[in-house]
C-alpha cells in the first residue's frame, strides 16, 4: 500500500522525536563502509564479463563538421570490432532531470572535444589504439569561444528590478561597486564516467555512474531509441557526481549502442581528458555586484548582475544570483542573468549551481562593505537579515543565519580578530581572519521507495543512488527508527531501476526527498501493525523487534505471517513551495596565512556552521559538510580550468594541470549544526546539507587573505601570482 | 599506447645491443607510460633497464655516484645526500608524490618531458612533439611556460625539481653510448636549449643511454630548495629555487643558484653568481642579482608573474640564506 | 607476453599485452577490482597497491614490468577487510563515495612503513629524522592520494588514531 504525501502545509508534529529505536541523528557508521575499505563495492567499469568488449571514446579536434577518413583502416586493425559512427551519440551529457535525450550526432563538433566516434575492440589496449589512429578531420568553422564576443540573451524571467538602485548607490553612505570573476570549474569525481552495457535482443541493461536513475533511464531511452521499459539502469555504487552525473553522459550512450549493435556486453570508460569536456563544466561567471548601505551598514540597495555561458540548444544556465533573491534585505534592487551563447563545452550543474559561486562572490563584496562602513562582517550580516523574503514578501519556512552566525563566531573565536588588514605576522607570513555567510535553497523533489518487512529484518528499496552523500546510511537509519529495528536488520538497496523510482542524487534534495519517501513507507508498515495489533499507529511502539501498545506486547516475528508486509512511500512538493521560501542558512570562518615572498595562502582552519533542519546523521552529514568546504579552498585557491582563447577548448584537462586540493592544502575542519527543524520540510524536517558547505565557504578564505595581508583578490582562485598582484606594496 | 616490443635485458650490454636499433629506454615508466597512453610518445620498443644494477649509490672520489636507476625515493632517504647535499634531498621531495618517487628514477627524471599542455595535447601543433608543426603555446594559454632561454619555436619549461638542485651542485651526467663508450658531460651542458629544434632537448644521442649521475665532493656551506607551486603539494612549480651560500667574513664567499619555473632548462646563470660573490649581502645587491637574472627575460602574455615572484624569491631566500 | 608475479600472496602467471598496466592487469585480468583508475595517469593515486612494500601509481606501471614481484592491493591488506586501518576508516567516515579509499589505504600502510624507516618529508623540519607521524606529516604523505569528496579530515583522523592504537603497526607492516 502507498502512502502518498504532497507537501503543501508545515508538519508541526516531531514524529521522529517520538519514536522509541534511537538511531535516527545518531552518529552511525555507513554500511557500505566496510564494502569500500574491502575493496569489494563494484562500481560502473567493475563488472566482469568473458566476452567483455572496450569503447573509447573519440574526441573532435576542432569546431565545425566532422569525417573520419581512415575509418575503413581502422576497423580493419587488430581486434577491432566496430567504430561507431551514430548519429544517435550524444554531443555532451544530459542536463539535470532533462528526462530526455540531449543534443545528438556525430558529423558536427559543436565544441573541441566532443565525442564523434566510439571505436570498439577487444581489448582496452586496442580500442585505445586504434581510437588514437582514427583521423578526425574537421572542416572549421568560425564560432566564437570568449563569453565577452557575443551579444548575450538576457532571460527575464530570472531578473529583478525593484526600487532605483542608482538613486540608492548615490545616496548611500557606503558603497561597493566591483566586478568579480570565477573560472570555468569541474565536478572532477574521482570515478571517471563509466557504462557497461548488455543487450538480450529486448532489454538493454546498463550499469553506469549515473547520479539520477529515472531520468537517466528515459534519456537513454530516448537517446537510442527504446521504449524505457526495455531499459534497465543499475548504480550502485558512484564514485562521486557532484552533478557531472546528473545526465546520461556520452559513454552510456555509446557502449549502449556499440552492446545493441555487437550484441555482446561493452564497456566504455572515459579517458579522464575526455571528462574533463564531455560531462558538463560550472560556467565561468562575471558578477557586478553593488552594495549601498546606511552609517550603520545596512543595505538600501543591492545589485548583483552575472554573466555566465553555455552551448547553444542548453538550457541550462549557472543561476548566479539564485541566493541574492533573498539573502538580504534591501528595498532597491537590480538582479539579472546574462548568458553567452559560445562555444565551449556545455556548462551544467557542478556541485550547489548559483549559490557556491554567486554567494561567494556576494560574500566577498559584503566584506568590503564591512571594511569600508566600519562594521565587524559579522555584525554586518546581523543588520541585514531580512525579516520575508525580500523579493516575495512570503515568509520564510525557517531561518536560522542569526544562530549560525553567533554559534559559529562565538567557537572560532572570532571577537579576538584585529579588524583592520595586516595586522599579525608570523615571519613572512601574514596571518588573518574571515567570514562569509552560506545560503542555499531547499527543495524537494518527487520520489518513491517501498519498504519490505520480513521476519528477518527490512530491505529499503529505491533507484536512489548513494553517490558518497550518506544514503545507504541514512535510509537503513529512517527505516530502522520507524520499524523498530536494529541497524544491522535493516538492508538498502539502491541504484537499480528495478525499484521504486527516487529522486535521485542532486540538488542537495536526496536525503530529504526519498528520505521521506523511506519515511512513508515506514509509516505505512507502521499503520499495518497497529491494525494487526488493534490500535492507531500514533499508539504504536516499535522497538528491538518488538511492538508494543499499551500492556500487549508481540515480537515482530510473530506478528509477521510469512508474507512480508510491505509499504511503499510516495512524496512530492506541494504548495509549500509557494507559501514559504525555504532555505539552509550557515557561516563560514577561516583562518589564513599569506607569504609575502610569495602570495601562496596556506590555510590554517576553517569553521563552519550549518542551519539544514534535522541532522539524521551528524557524521555523514559532517562529511558532506567537509566536502563543501574544501572545495571551497579549491574554488578560492587553485581550481580553474583553462580555456584556449582561440578554439575554446579545455587546456588543462588533466589532474595535474586542474589543482584540486590535496589532503596538505586541507586544515583541520569544523563543523557545527544549529538545531533547526524546519516543519516546511516535511515529516522529518530535515533538510538538504550536501551542498550548503561550498556556499560561500570560497568568500571566507578570500577575506581572510584580504584580512591578513590586504591584498583583494576578485578574480578567483586566488593563486600566488593573483595575490602577489593585489599586495598593497 | 602503439604496441611495442618489450624487452629486459639484465646486462648493459644487454641494453647497448637492444638500443642499436633504435629502441627506447624505460626506467621508472611514470613519463613515459603517460606519454605513450596518449601517443605523444610511440616508441616500437621498450628496454626496461630497471634490473641492470644501476640502482647503488656509491662513493665516487670525495663525492658519490648515483647509479641512473635510483629511485627519487631512495635518493632523498639516503642519509649522505640528506648530510651532505641537503638541496638534492629538499627538491626531490618537492616534487610529485610519495607513489611517484617510488617509480621515478634519477636518469628518468632528468629526461622528463615538459608539462606543456599542448605538448601532452596531439590536436594541437607542437614543435617539440612534431617538429615543424608550430608551437601552440605561443599565443595560447601560457602558465607553466619559461621567461628564459626561449625561443619562437618553443617555450616550454623543463619540470624537474631534481635537476634545478642538481644544476646548482654542479653534477656530471654519465653516459654510455650504444657501442659502450663511457662519457662523461656537465649538467651545465647537458641540456640544449630549444632555438629551431625544440624536438633536441639534450646532448644525448639516440642510444645513449645515462648510467648515472656523480656528485662532485660536498660542498657545505647553507643549502636551500624552495618551490612556489599552486596547491601545498603534487604540482608543479610555479617558480622554483636551489641555492648553495657559504659565507665567510659575512661576505658571500661561494654561491649557487640554480631555478626551476622559468626556464626551458634548469637555470643557472653565472653572472648572477660573480655578482654575489665577494659582496656583504644586501636588499639592494640581492635586487640587482634579480635584475640580471631576468634582464633577457621574455616576459610572454599569463608569464608577467614570473618576473615578479622569482625576483622576490631569489631576495627572500638569499636573506635568508646569508643571515 | 608471459608475466609472473605474487598478489596479496598468491601466485599468478598470464600471459598480457605487454601495453597492459598493473592496474588494468589487476581489473581486467585478475578480477581484482578494489584498485581503482581514477585518471590513468599518475594524477590522482587512486591506483596506489604496493610492490615489494613501497607504494607506487599501478596505472603508471607495465604488468610485464613486474615479474617476480610481490604485489598487494587493498583485497589484500587483510582477510577480512576490517585491519585496524579498515575499521578505524569506516568509524571515522574516512570516505563518501569510496572510489580513493583503497588508493588511501594501501598508501597509508606504506606511510607507516616510511616512518618507521625515518624517511623525511618535503614538510619536515630537518633531514635528520626519525619523525613522527604529526598531522602535517601525514597530510604531506598523503598528498598523492587525492580525495574529491574531501574526506581528508576522517582519512587522517583514522590513520592518525590507527598509527597511535597499534604502535606495533608499522613495524608489522615491514
Ligand atoms: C602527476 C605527476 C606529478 C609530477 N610532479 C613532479 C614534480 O613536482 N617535480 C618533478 O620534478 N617531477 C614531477 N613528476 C615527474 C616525475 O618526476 C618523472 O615522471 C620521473 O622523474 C621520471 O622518471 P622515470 O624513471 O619514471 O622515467 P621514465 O618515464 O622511465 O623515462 C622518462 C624518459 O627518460 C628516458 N630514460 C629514463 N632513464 C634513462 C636512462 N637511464 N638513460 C637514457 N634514457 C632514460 C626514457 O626513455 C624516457 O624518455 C611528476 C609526474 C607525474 C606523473
Ligand atoms: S611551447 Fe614547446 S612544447 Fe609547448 S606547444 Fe610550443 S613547441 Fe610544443
Ligand atoms: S589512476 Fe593511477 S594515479 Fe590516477
Ligand atoms: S571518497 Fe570519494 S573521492 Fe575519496
Amino acid at each position: 500500500m502507498t502512502f502518498d504525501l504532497k507537501i503543501d502545509e508545515p508538519h508541526p508534529e516531531h514524529r521522529a522525536d517520538g519514536l522509541a529505536q534511537g538511531v535516527l541523528e545518531q552518529d552511525n557508521d555507513r554500511p557500505d563502509g566496510w564494502l569500500k575499505v574491502a575493496g569489494t563495492a563494484t562500481y560502473a567499469a567493475e563488472e566482469q564479463a568473458d566476452d567483455m568488449l572496450h569503447g573509447f571514446l573519440v574526441r573532435a579536434p576542432k569546431i565545425g563538421a566532422v569525417s573520419c577518413p581512415n575509418v575503413d583502416d581502422v576497423r580493419a586493425m587488430e581486434g577491432v570490432r566496430s567504430v561507431l559512427r551514430d548519429p544517435r551519440m550524444i554531443r555532451n551529457a544530459a542536463q539535470g532531470t532533462a528526462n530526455e535525450a540531449p543534443a545528438q550526432g556525430v558529423d558536427r563538433a559543436a565544441y573541441v572535444g566532443q565525442p564523434v566516434a566510439l571505436v570498439v575492440a577487444e581489448s582496452f589496449e586496442q580500442a585505445r589504439h586504434a581510437a588514437q589512429a582514427l583521423v578526425v578531420s574537421v572542416e572549421e568553422e568560425d564560432k566564437p569561444v570568449q563569453p565577452d564576443a557575443v551579444e548575450p540573451e538576457k532571460p527575464e524571467d530570472k531578473s529583478t528590478e525593484l526600487g532605483d538602485l542608482d538613486r540608492a548607490m548615490s545616496e548611500a553612505a557606503f558603497t561597493v561597486d566591483a566586478v568579480y570573476t570565477t573560472p570555468s570549474m569541474v565536478s572532477a569525481a574521482m570515478e571517471p564516467h563509466a557504462a557497461t552495457a548488455h543487450w538480450d535482443g529486448e532489454t538493454l541493461t546498463l550499469r553506469g555512474s549515473l547520479q539520477m536513475l529515472k531520468f537517466n533511464r528515459n534519456e537513454l531511452a530516448d537517446s537510442v531509441g527504446l521504449d524505457p521499459k526495455h531499459v534497465r539502469v543499475l548504480a550502485p555504487y558512484v564514485g562521486g557526481g557532484f552533478g557531472s552525473k546528473l545526465g546520461i553522459s556520452a559513454d552510456c550512450v555509446a557502449a549502449a549502442l556499440a552492446a545493441m549493435e555487437l550484441k555482446q556486453p561493452v564497456r566504455v570508460v572515459q579517458h579522464r581528458r575526455n571528462v574533463f569536456e564531455v560531462n558538463t563544466r560550472r560556467s565561468e561567471t562575471r558578477q557586478h555586484i553593488r552594495l549601498a548601505a546606511d552609517t550603520e551598514g545596512r543595505l538600501t540597495g543591492l545589485g548583483h548582475e552575472a554573466l555566465v555561458s553555455n552551448l547553444p540548444e542548453e538550457e541550462f544556465s549557472e543561476p548566479v544570483i539564485q541566493g541574492s533573491h533573498f539573502a538580504y534585505a534591501a528595498s532597491n534592487r537590480t538582479l539579472g542573468m546574462k548568458v553567452a551563447r559560445i562555444h565551449r563545452s556545455a556548462a551544467g550543474s557542478v556541485r550547489a549551481p548559483g549559490e557556491s559561486v554567486g554567494v561567494t562572490a556576494f560574500e566577498v563584496a559584503m566584506d568590503e562593505l564591512a571594511q569600508a562602513a566600519g562594521v565587524d562582517p559579522v555584525n554586518l550580516r546581523l543588520r541585514n537579515i531580512p525579516e520575508k523574503d525580500p523579493e516575495s514578501g512570503k515568509p520564510f519556512s525557517s531561518h536560522r543565519l542569526e544562530a549560525a552566525l553567533r554559534q559559529g563566531a562565538d567557537a572560532f573565536g572570532w571577537s579576538h580578530r584585529h579588524a583592520a588588514p595586516r595586522q599579525q605576522r608570523e615571519g613572512e607570513w601574514w596571518i588573518g581572519t574571515g567570514m562569509a555567510a552560506a545560503f542555499r535553497v531547499n527543495m524537494v523533489i518527487e520520489a518513491e521507495a517501498r519498504i519490505s518487512l520480513t521476519r528477518d529484518g527490512a530491505t529499503v528499496m529505491s533507484d536512489m543512488t548513494d553517490i558518497g552523500t550518506g544514503s545507504y546510511a541514512i535510509f537503513g537509519q529512517i527505516a530502522a527508527e520507524l520499524l523498530g529495528l536494529p541497524l544491522d536488520r535493516i538492508d538498502a538497496q539502491l541504484g537499480d531501476t528495478r525499484f521504486p523510482p527516487g529522486s535521485g542524487s542532486g540538488g542537495s534534495f536526496g536525503a530529504a526527498s526519498t528520505g521521506t519517501a523511506v519515511w512513508l513507507a515506514g509509516m505505512e508498515i507502521r499503520k499495518q501493525i497497529a491494525d494487526r495489533l488493534g490500535c492507531s499507529e500514533a499508539e504504536l511502539t516499535l522497538k528491538d523487534g518488538k511492538a508494543t501498545y499499551a500492556n500487549k506486547r508481540a515480537s515482530l516475528r510473530d506478528l509477521l505471517s510469512d508474507e512480508p508486509i510491505t509499504g511503499h512511500g510516495h512524496v512530492e512538493p506541494g504548495e509549500a513551495a509557494e507559501k514559504v521560501r525555504q532555505a539552509t542558512f550557515g557561516a563560514h570562518f577561516a583562518e589564513v596565512a599569506v607569504s609575502d615572498v610569495t602570495g601562496e595562502v596556506c590555510v590554517r582552519r576553517m569553521l563552519g556552521s550549518f542551519a539544514a533542519g534535522r541532522i539524521l546523521n551528524p557524521r555523514t552529514a559532517t562529511s558532506q559538510c567537509h566536502g563543501g568546504m574544501t572545495w571551497g579552498i579549491g574554488m578560492a585557491l587553485t581550481e580553474e580550468l583553462t580555456h584556449d582563447r582561440r578554439d575554446g577548448h579545455a587546456v588543462n584537462r588533466d589532474l595535474a594541470g586542474y589543482h584540486l586540493p590535496v589532503n596538505a592544502d586541507v586544515p583541520p575542519l569544523e563543523v557545527h549544526f544549529v538545531e533547526e527543524l524546519d516543519d516546511w520540510a516535511g515529516p522529518m524536517q530535515a533538510k538538504g546539507i550536501g551542498e550548503l558547505g561550498i556556499c560561500g565557504a570560497g568568500a571566507s578564505i578570500l577575506n581572510a587573505v584580504y584580512n591578513a595581508c590586504g591584498a583583494r583578490v576578485r578574480d578567483m582562485p586566488a593563486t600566488p601570482d593573483r595575490v602577489l598582484a593585489a599586495l598593497p606594496s | 599506447m602503439k604496441p611495442f616490443d618489450y624487452q629486459r635485458p639484465d646486462t648493459l650490454s644487454g641494453a647497448h645491443g637492444a638500443a642499436r636499433d633504435g629502441a627506447t629506454f624505460i626506467a621508472g615508466g611514470t613519463n613515459l607510460i603517460d606519454l605513450m597512453k596518449l601517443e605523444v610518445m610511440a616508441p616500437d620498443t621498450l628496454i626496461d633497464i630497471s634490473r641492470l644494477g644501476l640502482d647503488r649509490i656509491v662513493p665516487h672520489g670525495d663525492g658519490l655516484h648515483v647509479g641512473a636507476t635510483v629511485t627519487n625515493s631512495d635518493l632523498a632517504a639516503d642519509m649522505r645526500i640528506r648530510r651532505d647535499y641537503p638541496v638534492l634531498a629538499r627538491a626531490l621531495l618537492a616534487g610529485a608524490s610519495g607513489q611517484l618517487r617510488n617509480k621515478a628514477t634519477t636518469g628518468g627524471n632528468l629526461l622528463q618531458r615538459t608539462r606543456c599542455p599542448y605538448f601532452y595535447d596531439t590536436a594541437t601543433p607542437c614543435n617539440k612533439r612534431s617538429p615543424g608543426s608550430g608551437c601552440a603555446a605561443l599565443g595560447g594559454e601560457m602558465r607553466n611556460h619559461a621567461v628564459l632561454g626561449t625561443s619562437e619555436h618553443c617555450v616550454a619549461l623543463h619540470p624537474s625539481d631534481m635537476a634545478v638542485a642538481m644544476r646548482a651542485l654542479d653534477v656530471t651526467v654519465e653516459v654510455e653510448g650504444a657501442d659502450g663508450t663511457r662519457s662523461e658531460t656537465a649538467l651545465d651542458d647537458f641540456y640544449r636549449l630549444p632555438g629551431d629544434r625544440p624536438d633536441q632537448e639534450t646532448t644525448l644521442d639516440a642510444g645513449d643511454l645515462i648510467t648515472g649521475v656523480i656528485l662532485p665532493a660536498p660542498f657545505g656551506g647553507r643549502q636551500t630548495y624552495r618551490k612556489v607551486r599552486d596547491r601545498a603539494s603534487y604540482a608543479f612549480a610555479l617558480v622554483s629555487v636551489a641555492a648553495t651560500v657559504r659565507m665567510e667574513n659575512d661576505r658571500i664567499s661561494n654561491v649557487a643558484l640554480a631555478f626551476g619555473g622559468i626556464g626551458t632548462r634548469p637555470w643557472r646563470d653565472p653572472d648572477v653568481e660573480d655578482l654575489l660573490t665577494g659582496e656583504t649581502p644586501t636588499t639592494a645587491l640581492f635586487e640587482k642579482a634579480g635584475d640580471i637574472l631576468m634582464k633577457d627575460a621574455v616576459l610572454r602574455e599569463g608569464l608577467e608573474f614570473k618576473d615578479t615572484l622569482v625576483r622576490r624569491l631569489l631576495t627572500a631566500t638569499l636573506t635568508e640564506m646569508t643571515q | 607476453m608471459k608475466t609472473s608475479f605474487t598478489v596479496n600472496g598468491s601466485p599468478f602467471s598470464i600471459d598480457l599485452d605487454p601495453r597492459v598496466t598493473l592496474l588494468d592487469a589487476l581489473r581486467d585480468h585478475l578480477n581484482l577490482t578494489g584498485s581503482k583508475k581514477g585518471c590513468d595517469h599518475g594524477q590522482c593515486g587512486a591506483c596506489t597497491v604496493l610492490v615489494d612494500g613501497r607504494r607506487i601509481n599501478a596505472c603508471l606501471s607495465l604488468a610485464v614490468m613486474h615479474d617476480g614481484d610481490e604485489i598487494t592491493t587493498v583485497e589484500g591488506l587483510s582477510e577480512d577487510g576490517r585491519s585496524p586501518l579498515q575499521s578505524a576508516f569506516v568509524r571515522h567516515d574516512g570516505m563518501q563515495c569510496g572510489y580513493c579509499t583503497p588508493g588511501q589505504l594501501c598508501s597509508a600502510t606504506a606511510v607507516f612503513r616510511e616512518i618507521a624507516e625515518g624517511w623525511p618529508s618535503h614538510v619536515s623540519e630537518t633531514l635528520d629524522g626519525p619523525y613522527a607521524l604529526t598531522r602535517e606529516e601525514l597530510a604531506e604523505r598523503m598528498s598523492g592520494n587525492i580525495c574529491r569528496c574531501s574526506c581528508y579530515p576522517g582519512i587522517n583522523a583514522a590513520i592518525l588514531e590507527t598509527a597511535e592504537e597499534d604502535a606495533g603497526y608499522a613495524e608489522a607492516a615491514e
